[in-house]
């Protein structure tokens, strides 16, 4: 399977200059869209719809910071399984708790749930330069799958944070 | 205002050499057909009618059909055979279908979709609507003189699978080789950004007949990117129609009527609904039991007050693809409102409050889509210029998912994901020597399987005898450009496969459609053979000019072997392509298709590595 980074012509690491990516994806779709090939006889079609596929998942990818870490480990051989929570430290596990108690007792107040939001983001941006520094300069695989274990906690989170609003706006 | 100047004087294409297609906007109301003539967007007219068709399909008793405006107005003295809104039954069981659809027709319940008993026998929704797309195909052959190499037809952005489908079976009854299925309010972007040239974010509000889209587009350097989608695809003009009938009928008398006067009663709840957006007040001739007609007074605000609650269920959809898009409203540089129904006051203003700003109504709400699929099909059939680069990057409205145990879905693909898309999950055998494992896909928001709607029930078979948990059996989503999903499952540790087009649950089997288009040729008095084999030249034609280019521009890419063995596939092409045997010419067809696959594959690396180049070369600072 043809690998994300060589796909944009970008180098195999996390930090990313997401308008480089964007004009790298864009290249390539421009290329390979099936939109160019709707004429084209049922073999180039066929192939143009791989190709676009494989662009849109690899942009996917890329662009989301968790997902791009995930897929940089799951090169480096570390699978990371979404349900396995031992291996975390007690003080995560703690920290889970009462974040998941704040929310349930902000589910119906916006402001509350808000704040919420903004905190748990600024917590995730100072994790995902961790991660950075994990992946791309200390190259410790271990405390990188940790980060991006914690890091796939507050990502559900924050999709519930997201549907509680949602809930609260309709 | 001038519409779309896409090239200068004496620059555009020779009229011969471009090749015919044209965009089709198939409403719940109107249809009209719209195509690229001296590089102008054109919306064509019928002979003795406008360019706009009303998709109202009458059936008389010897099976014939009457289509569009004198259809429509025979709805009042044969409402029982008089299909007005068939666009709300596609891809429907008869559960599905809304109590106004109900009440006026008489609807069979076959397990699938759902059927429409006519004087001519029972008729799918797919059947009607092809009957509104013949109308419309005949109309661009007869005005452009020659046959079409294919359409691009317009489907609400909200529309399920089934219903994209059923759309596409609909196409293919009518004899229309379909280039694409566009996204209505991507279209009314494509018409609206390539006249503007603009750029940034922007909303299109699209009310029609009988569904309501709301898609947000990011418009930069040439790429029409949709960043969310929302709607209902139960919710239209249709329904203000029928809240105001209720509303006068009730004023008047609200005795009972009988069909005839109860389509009466809507025809003229439309009438006045229009007037309307025109005048304060109207008096509304309103239909009764006994002694024919009562007027009936209604004002502006009346009406208004009494819809308002449609118009408020448009706005939670806004909100959902705001969300879903990460947007607040001051991101929106500017609202497109497209569809006929946008044209009621009360919707403009409730859509002008929410974004703080007057709503951009330049291009006619009912043209607006049929021209940019037009400038779409344009250029899938090839008629692309040099320059004219643009690139439309769409996304799947609904999620894509598989029944878990306890009735639970499993999301697979999630909405607003840019198409085509794929994706693949394993799941295990739950029993000893389990030998098969039953697949439903469904597609829907909600936790409960129930709550979604059922795409498609398939099984696997002939898994080998392993204890529970041993079998890994990879499911494989498709979703291709056009929006339509394939699925494919496969045991991994055997290779045991299972593939199928979703064939939806209320969808029409292959089967079924060849016979449908076997009976249309017949009833048409049309030379299938002829057709066929008419098809299959113009098919092997292409495929021998599209593998000479490929072999002038790229024959370094193949082994001298390689090479001859295509020029030999094209050969026998050429031979069988000059006899009448139109089963001969698809096998070689196909069997030069098969020689170019791997070519067709090569050229791709090809392109993507100039691309790469390309981009390089961009990224450098200058």
């Amino acid at each position: 399977m043809q690998e994300y980074f060589s796909l944009f012509g970008l180098p195999e690491r996390f930090a990313i200059d997401p308008a480089q990516l964007e004009v790298a994806y864009r290249n390539v779709q421009a290329q390979v869209h099936p939109d160019r090939f709707a004429h084209r006889p049922e073999a180039e079609r066929r192939v143009a719809m791989q190709w676009a596929t494989l662009a849109n998942e690899a942009f996917r990818t890329l662009k989301n910071p968790l997902a791009r870490a995930r897929y940089l480990l799951s090169r480096r051989g570390v699978e990371i399984d979404a349900e396995r929570n031992n291996g975390m430290s007690h003080a995560f596990l703690m920290q889970q708790m009462e974040w998941r108690e704040s929310v349930e007792e902000a589910a119906d107040d916006a402001e509350a749930l808000q704040r919420l939001e903004r905190d748990l983001a600024r917590d995730e941006r100072v994790m995902l330069d961790d991660v950075k520094h994990a992946i791309d300069e200390e190259v410790d695989l271990v405390q990188a799958s940790e980060l991006v274990r914690r890091l796939m906690f507050m990502e559900k989170l924050r999709r519930e944070i997201d549907e509680a609003l949602a809930l609260l706006e309709n | 205002m001038a519409l779309l100047q896409l090239s200068e004087p004496g620059e555009s294409p020779d009229p011969h050499q471009q090749r015919l297609a044209v965009g089709i906007d198939l409403g719940t109301t109107n249809s009209l057909v719209a195509t690229i003539r001296h590089a102008v967007p054109e919306c064509l007219a019928g002979d003795g009618c406008g360019i706009i068709l009303p998709s109202v399909v009458r059936y008389q008793k010897d099976g014939s059909t009457i289509v569009g405006q004198a259809a429509l107005a025979a709805q009042t003295i044969d409402p029982r055979n008089t299909i007005a809104s068939v666009k709300r039954l596609m891809g429907r069981g008869l559960a599905d279908a809304d109590a106004g659809m109900r009440g006026r027709y008489d609807l069979v319940d076959t397990g699938d979709m759902v059927r429409i008993n006519t004087v001519a026998g029972q008729r799918t929704p797919v059947e009607v609507s092809s009957e509104i797309l013949r109308v419309l195909r005949e109309r661009a052959e007869a005005s452009l003189g020659d046959e079409l190499v294919g359409a691009v037809i317009t489907v609400p952005a909200y529309f399920d699978d089934a219903q994209r489908q059923a759309t596409k079976d609909a196409a293919r009854l009518a004899g229309l080789n379909v280039l694409r299925l566009l996204n209505e309010p991507t279209a009314a972007a494509i018409a609206y950004g390539l006249d503007e040239g603009a750029e940034g974010i922007y909303a299109v509000y699209d009310l029609g007949g009988g569904t309501f889209d709301f898609s947000i587009l990011r418009l930069s350097r040439g790429v029409f990117e949709v960043m969310a989608t929302s709607g209902d695809s139960s919710l239209g003009g249709d329904d203000f129609d029928e809240a105001l009938a209720a509303w006068l009928h009730k004023k008047a008398s609200g005795v009972d009527l009988d069909c005839s006067k109860s389509r009466a009663l809507l025809v003229e709840a439309r009438r006045v609904k229009e007037a309307l957006t025109l005048s304060a007040e109207c008096v509304a001739r309103v239909p009764v039991a006994a002694d024919g007609i009562k007027d009936v007074t209604i004002t502006l605000g009346e009406f208004h007050e009494l819809t308002q609650a449609l118009v408020e269920r448009t706005l939670q959809p806004v909100r959902k693809a705001l969300r879903d898009a990460a947007l607040k409203v001051a991101d929106i540089q500017a609202v497109v409102l497209v569809g006929g129904a946008t044209r009621m006051p009360h919707v403009r203003s409730a859509v002008a409050k929410m974004f703080g700003r007057e709503p951009y109504t330049d291009i006619d709400p009912d043209k607006v889509v049929a021209i940019g699929a037009a400038i779409q099909a344009n250029v899938l059939a090839g008629n692309r210029r040099p320059g004219e680069d643009w690139l439309l990057l769409d996304v799947i409205p609904l999620s894509l998912g598989l029944e878990m145990m306890g009735g639970l879905t499993e999301k697979i693909i999630p909405r607003n994901s840019t198409i085509p898309v794929s994706k693949a999950q394993d799941f295990t055998t739950y029993k000893d020597g389990q030998s098969a494992m039953a697949i439903h896909v469904v597609q829907g928001e909600r936790e409960l399987v129930q709550d979604c709607r059922s795409l498609a029930r398939f099984e696997l078979r002939g898994i080998p005898p392993m204890p529970a948990g041993g079998a890994r059996i990879r499911v494989t989503f498709q979703v291709d450009a056009d929006g339509l999903l394939s699925v494919s499952a496969r045991e991994q540790t055997t290779g045991v496969e299972s593939h199928v087009t979703v064939k939806p649950s209320y969808g029409l089997s292959d089967d079924e459609i060849t016979g449908m288009l076997k009976a249309g040729f017949e009833h048409a008095a049309e030379d299938m053979q002829a057709r066929a084999l008419r098809e299959q030249q113009v098919e092997a034609e292409r495929l021998i000019e599209a593998a000479r280019q490929a072999l002038i521009e790229d024959a370094g890419l193949l082994s001298s072997n390689e090479q001859a063995g295509i020029e030999a596939a094209i050969k026998r092409l050429g031979e069988l392509n000059l006899g009448n045997d139109h089963l001969a010419i698809k096998a070689g067809i196909d069997a030069l298709s098969a020689s170019t696959g791997e070519l067709a594959a090569r050229r791709m690396d090809k392109a993507i590595r100039q691309a790469l180049t390309g981009n390089r070369i961009d990224a450098l600072p200058l």
